[in-house]
């Protein structure tokens, strides 16, 4: 029975993360990208040396996932609640300013992954060019719960 | 007489005696006039920092304003709260529509007392609370900087408040309740410097309580629930706790310093809502000012959270 009752957790927990709804996606989605330019960001603070791959692997990174946000799948009507979702009311309120959003954090990751910066100089420039992306957007399309 | 027309004259006195009464205890309360004729010419690269460290933009800039423009300051910035919905005036140079023909008094007078140049009371909306911490000086410096700024043309509309936040004269009340020039976190003696010119920063000109501090039902800041976190003044969700107590802020000082300097917390999150702009600001200032306030937070009481824990939605 005990096995069975285990076996059982096991099943569901797999089945829940399997059926993450879209507010579980977008966090993560979220937290790759600060993971992302956390992993360069001791670089541009002159914290660490440039390492070129290091760079590149998260500036692909961070292009891939800005590739995925498409509020049709991320943000769907019916996820503006639930779950611990601290996405804003502005998202479903006001589309096409959101979407723009969007539309430049893809454009402005897709051009540092072109731009391949080859020293830490290039890279800041990529760096605040994608960062400013954050703030830009959170400002709106994101509220702060207790 | 008769005993009704005693009575009558009696309620006239009584009624006379409180419109005095009231007259006399909202009366508006201007700087002494030495206050602003002892200070030194004004010095505008000083007031540079005075002006980035007060966040004038954030409210006075043009909503949708970018860049250079954010310096023209023709208000309109819509303000709902609820008292009503405030919008920001014109403070560019314009002499007509912003504060261009202002003096060093009248400006003084309402950043430090919220008495305006015709002698009425100014809404709190205007965060005179903070700004009446500010050393003179530092006022000055900052008139003298906003002289080099342009002029913009076009008033900001009115307020739009319902009664009786309408009575102006009313304010006096609160000002009596609530504006108080001290500092409001006491520090023993022999504080280090870093710290006392972070309680001048914050307290000052950042007026960071206005936000981070939750308020009564009159609109005044809980002092005893200093920096707290409060539920946002306009729209859904809160301000964060940004003591060191239990919800509050958990990061060291530089890392204190860092998001106010780069907008990331040490987790790689980003700032967000009304403080994008504020972080903006701060970016702005000299190291050492963003160090202060790092000091400063590391050493107020901790306070537990301002806002009621977050009920979630049953899904």
């Amino acid at each position: 029975m005990r096995k069975f009752l285990l076996a059982a957790c096991g099943i569901a927990l797999a089945t829940s993360a399997a059926l993450a709804g879209p507010i579980e996606e977008r966090q993560a989605l979220m937290k790759a990208n600060g993971k992302a330019l956390g992993s360069i960001a001791p670089i541009v603070k002159g914290e660490k040396d440039f390492d070129a791959a290091l760079v590149m692997d998260a500036l692909t990174r961070l292009a891939e996932d800005a590739q995925k946000m498409d509020p049709a799948v991320l943000w769907p009507v019916g996820s503006e609640t639930g779950g611990d979702t601290t996405s804003a009311p502005a998202i479903w309120e006001e589309p096409a300013a959101f979407q723009a959003a969007i539309d430049k954090f893809q454009a402005d990751t897709a051009a540092a992954v072109q731009a391949a910066p080859a020293d830490v100089e290039a890279l800041k420039v990529q760096f605040g060019a994608i960062a400013s992306n954050c703030g830009g957007c959170h400002e709106k399309f994101r509220i702060k719960k207790g | 007489m008769g005993r009704p027309g005693k009575l009558i004259v009696a309620a006239l006195l009584a009624g006379a005696a409180a419109a005095g009464a009231f007259w006399v205890a909202t009366r508006p309360d201007r700087l002494p006039a030495a206050t602003v004729s002892e200070l030194a010419r004004g010095d505008a690269a000083s007031g540079e920092r005075i002006f980035w460290a007060g966040g004038c933009t954030s409210c006075h800039a043009a909503p949708g304003t970018e860049g250079e423009a954010r310096l023209q300051l023709a208000g309109g910035e819509e303000l709902d709260t609820p008292f009503g919905i405030f919008v920001t005036p014109n403070i560019s140079q314009d002499p007509d529509d912003g504060i261009g023909n202002w003096s060093l008094d009248d400006f003084a007078n309402a950043m430090m007392r919220g008495v305006s140049p015709e002698g009425e009371h100014l809404y709190p909306a205007f965060p005179y609370t903070s700004y009446a911490r500010m050393r003179p000086q530092d006022v000055a410096d900052l008139f003298a900087f906003m002289k080099t700024l342009p002029a913009t043309p076009g008033a900001a509309p009115e307020h739009r408040l319902g009664f009786p936040f309408t009575i102006r004269r009313g304010l006096g009340l609160w000002k009596r309740l609530y504006l108080d020039d001290g500092p409001v976190v006491d520090f023993p003696a022999g504080a280090p410097d870093l710290v006392l010119n972070g309680r001048y920063l914050v307290e000052g000109p950042g007026h960071c309580s206005e936000c981070h501090t939750p308020r009564d039902s009159f609109g005044g800041a809980q002092k005893q629930r200093w920096l707290s976190g409060a539920p946002a003044a306009e729209g859904p969700g809160i301000v964060p706790n940004i003591t060191p107590g239990e919800g509050g802020l958990a990061w060291s000082a530089s890392e204190i310093a860092d998001y106010l300097d780069t907008g990331f917390t040490p987790e790689f999150d980003s700032v967000g809502g009304a403080m994008v702009e504020v972080q903006k600001n701060m970016a702005k200032l000299p190291q050492e000012d963003r160090d202060a306030i790092a000091a400063y937070l590391k050493a107020i009481p901790p306070h537990p959270n301002g806002y009621p824990a977050w009920q979630p939605a049953a899904n």
